[in-house]
């Protein structure tokens, strides 16, 4: 089995998310990270390869984004994948989503990968989308926020995380799947394993090489378009009741809730 | 850390993300059960093993992870996230002092006996030098061995040693010549075994609670020929041979410390209201939590610059010592300003922070003590 991981390079959780006006686009200037749900999609990777169900002839970490993504790779190869493909041009930057499946699609393509997992969203843009809109153009069958996975020769036993409860559902290899963060705990990568990481093989790739029809692709040629973005209005400051009588500060709270007919 | 800062690497980043992680994943939830238990489980230093954190500065040949000193310093900065002084007290004794001294100077068949199964986090080492009669001053120890058939027969008492009771092997120093001092002492790795004459007594301590240190007695202890390292009567050689690192790693512990007090106070003075603002919308809160910053920065800098000249292969005793010396004070007097702007909670046992200032204050006592690094600094500075 061969298993792609999609994974992504976002801006570091502790850094504030915010559109840049000028381009419409989200503001990627400062510290970044791996997206952390896609932690969980190469752990779920290694698990199967470690499980022993089926036999993993390699587990490669598939991003597309600037020059800076690379230390996402590498963070990813750290975490036990054996290579890595960048797919990495002008031509896509400011893609909206259905262009990045798009084109994260014509680069899985050339892997023809029996499985492709990813985080069930990326930190930054949140679409929830990319593993659906993958499956479509590798006419894959797809399922999302899966939190458990068996491997049955050439097919998966998943489970999903619904509203209701759980599903339970078989899919039929290849597919795609994006994980819930539920699915594991993903291991720290080792020192041995972070200076092996950049001796890993990493293939650079262009839209040409992914043979990527450019006209599909990029900030021009999205189909969404992004407008305009306002503030969220500002909450009311809310009522703060100092705990001096405890009696006293029961009734006052069963008073503000009884007036807004909460009890 | 938010930006690069010399002598650290992207990779030491990614190392620190890693460390980081599985400390705060693996440790810090357990950090206030082992304070009050006194105690922190052996099987801890199994999971630094799997994780590879017993062994980042030794060679793959021995089951370590072919780093240096600076993923070392990684894991020294990062341990003061346990929130515990005596837990990273207790793993910083196995990697910062018992083991490094084999690595150096021990036999093949000592690194195979006692290094690999330390790395494997199968065995817990200890050092042990001071004496109820002998702290600072090394060459007054009395502890001594006394030559037999096959080895030596050891006898005296050693105390404060970290890991004491719990340790498997104790680098241990002991006078083996009647005059001792520093021409007469050698240094063996003492095996715990049944019957080897040792008894031990953990001691109550101000801070590092969950810290194993202990008092030990040696009656009639054997050691084996094998067991010696290094030179006889050379410890001295091997004790001065690691004591940059070691004050370089307490340096490493008090930056992080005063990093992560200094984060925790600034966010308590913003959310505290007094007066009708936050805390620190204070002048004086406000000017208080700057020069803690300012501290921090100081700390940080000549902790840094000591480290690199070390790990460039100077001889940096100058600023290795003036590191020690600025940063083990320096970070119980942030822990005592971190307290006080916690104020009543602050003295409180439920708040992290009266057990970091209580932590904090071994800094300018352990590993040469402030007086001995004035002493140092007054002779390199020709004074």
């Amino acid at each position: 089995m061969k298993i792609c991981v999609l994974v992504k390079e976002v801006p570091d959780a502790a850094v504030e998310k915010r559109i840049d006006p000028s381009t419409g686009r989200m503001d990627r200037s400062g510290e970044k990270n791996l997206n952390p749900y896609d932690t969980h999609a190469i752990e779920a990777a290694m698990q199967i390869k470690e499980g022993g169900a089926v036999p993993v002839e390699e587990i490669v970490a598939v991003t597309m984004g600037p020059d800076s993504a690379v230390r996402a790779l590498h963070k990813a190869v750290s975490l036990g994948a054996d290579r890595s493909v960048h797919l990495s041009d002008p031509a896509v930057a400011g893609s909206d989503v259905a262009a990045t499946g798009y084109a994260l699609a014509k680069t899985l393509q050339r892997e023809s990968p029996d499985l492709v997992l990813l985080g069930q969203q990326s930190d930054d843009g949140e679409c929830y989308t990319i593993g659906a809109v993958v499956a479509e153009h590798l006419g894959m069958p797809s399922l999302t926020q899966v939190i458990k996975m068996d491997v049955e020769s050439d097919a998966l036993r998943c489970e999903r995380q619904a509203e209701y409860g759980y599903d339970t559902v078989q899919i039929k290899l290849p597919a795609v799947i994006s994980v819930g963060d539920a699915i594991n705990e993903p291991r720290y990568p080792s020192l041995k394993a972070i200076m092996g990481a950049k001796k890993k093989p990493l293939d650079a790739i262009t839209a040409a090489d992914a043979e990527i029809d450019a006209s599909k692709v990029g900030g021009e040629n999205s189909a969404a378009q992004w407008i305009a973005a306002k503030a969220p209005p500002a909450k009311a400051a809310g009522e703060i009741i100092e705990d001096e009588d405890t009696g006293e500060t029961v009734e006052k709270i069963i008073a503000w809730l009884d007036e807004r007919k909460l009890i | 850390m938010s930006t690069l800062t010399p002598p650290f690497s992207d990779e030491h980043e990614h190392l620190r993300q890693s460390i980081r992680g599985f400390i705060e994943r693996e440790l810090t939830p357990h950090a206030q059960q082992w304070e009050e238990d006194r105690w922190f489980p052996d099987e801890v230093f199994g999971k630094l093993a799997a994780q590879g954190l017993l062994g980042l500065k030794y060679p793959e040949s021995y089951g370590g992870q072919g780093g240096d000193y600076l993923h070392e310093a990684v894991l020294c900065e990062e341990l003061a996230r346990t929130g515990s002084g005596g837990t990273a007290a207790g793993i910083g004794a196995h990697v910062n002092i018992a083991t490094p001294p084999i690595w150096k100077f021990g036999t093949e068949d000592q690194k195979q006996r006692y290094l690999v199964p330390a790395i494997r986090g199968e065995k817990i080492g200890a050092l042990g030098i001071t004496e109820p009669g002998a702290g600072s001053d090394v060459a007054a120890l009395s502890t001594r061995a006394e030559r037999v058939d096959g080895g030596w027969v050891v006898n005296g008492e050693k105390t404060y040693i970290t890991n004491g009771v719990r340790a498997h092997f104790i680098v241990t120093a002991v006078k083996t010549t009647q005059e001792g001092g520093h021409h007469g002492t050698s240094f063996l790795i003492v095996e715990r075994g049944e019957d080897d004459g040792i008894t031990t007594s953990k001691l109550e301590k101000l801070g590092w609670h969950a810290s194993d240190t202990a008092t030990i007695s040696f009656q009639d202890t054997f050691v084996a020929e094998e067991n010696l390292l290094g030179e006889l009567d050379g410890a001295f050689k091997l004790i001065m041979a690691n004591f940059q690192w070691e004050r370089l790693a307490m340096s490493l512990g008090a930056v992080g410390a005063m990093q992560i007090a200094w984060e925790r106070t600034a966010q308590f003075a913003r959310d505290r209201e007094a007066f009708g603002r936050p805390l620190s919308g204070h002048q004086a809160i406000r000017h208080k939590l700057a020069d803690m910053a300012t501290s921090v920065y100081t700390c940080r800098c000549a902790t840094y610059d000591a480290l690199r000249r070390f790990v460039a292969g100077e001889d940096p005793l100058r600023e290795v010592t003036m590191a020690k010396l600025l940063t083990q004070r320096a970070s119980f007097e942030l822990m005592d300003q971190c307290l006080q702007i916690h104020g009543g909670a602050g003295y409180m046992r439920e708040y992290w922070v009266e057990r970091a200032a209580r932590d904090a204050r071994l800094g300018p006592i352990g590993g040469g003590s402030d007086e001995i690094m004035r002493e140092i600094l007054g002779r390199v500075l020709g004074l």
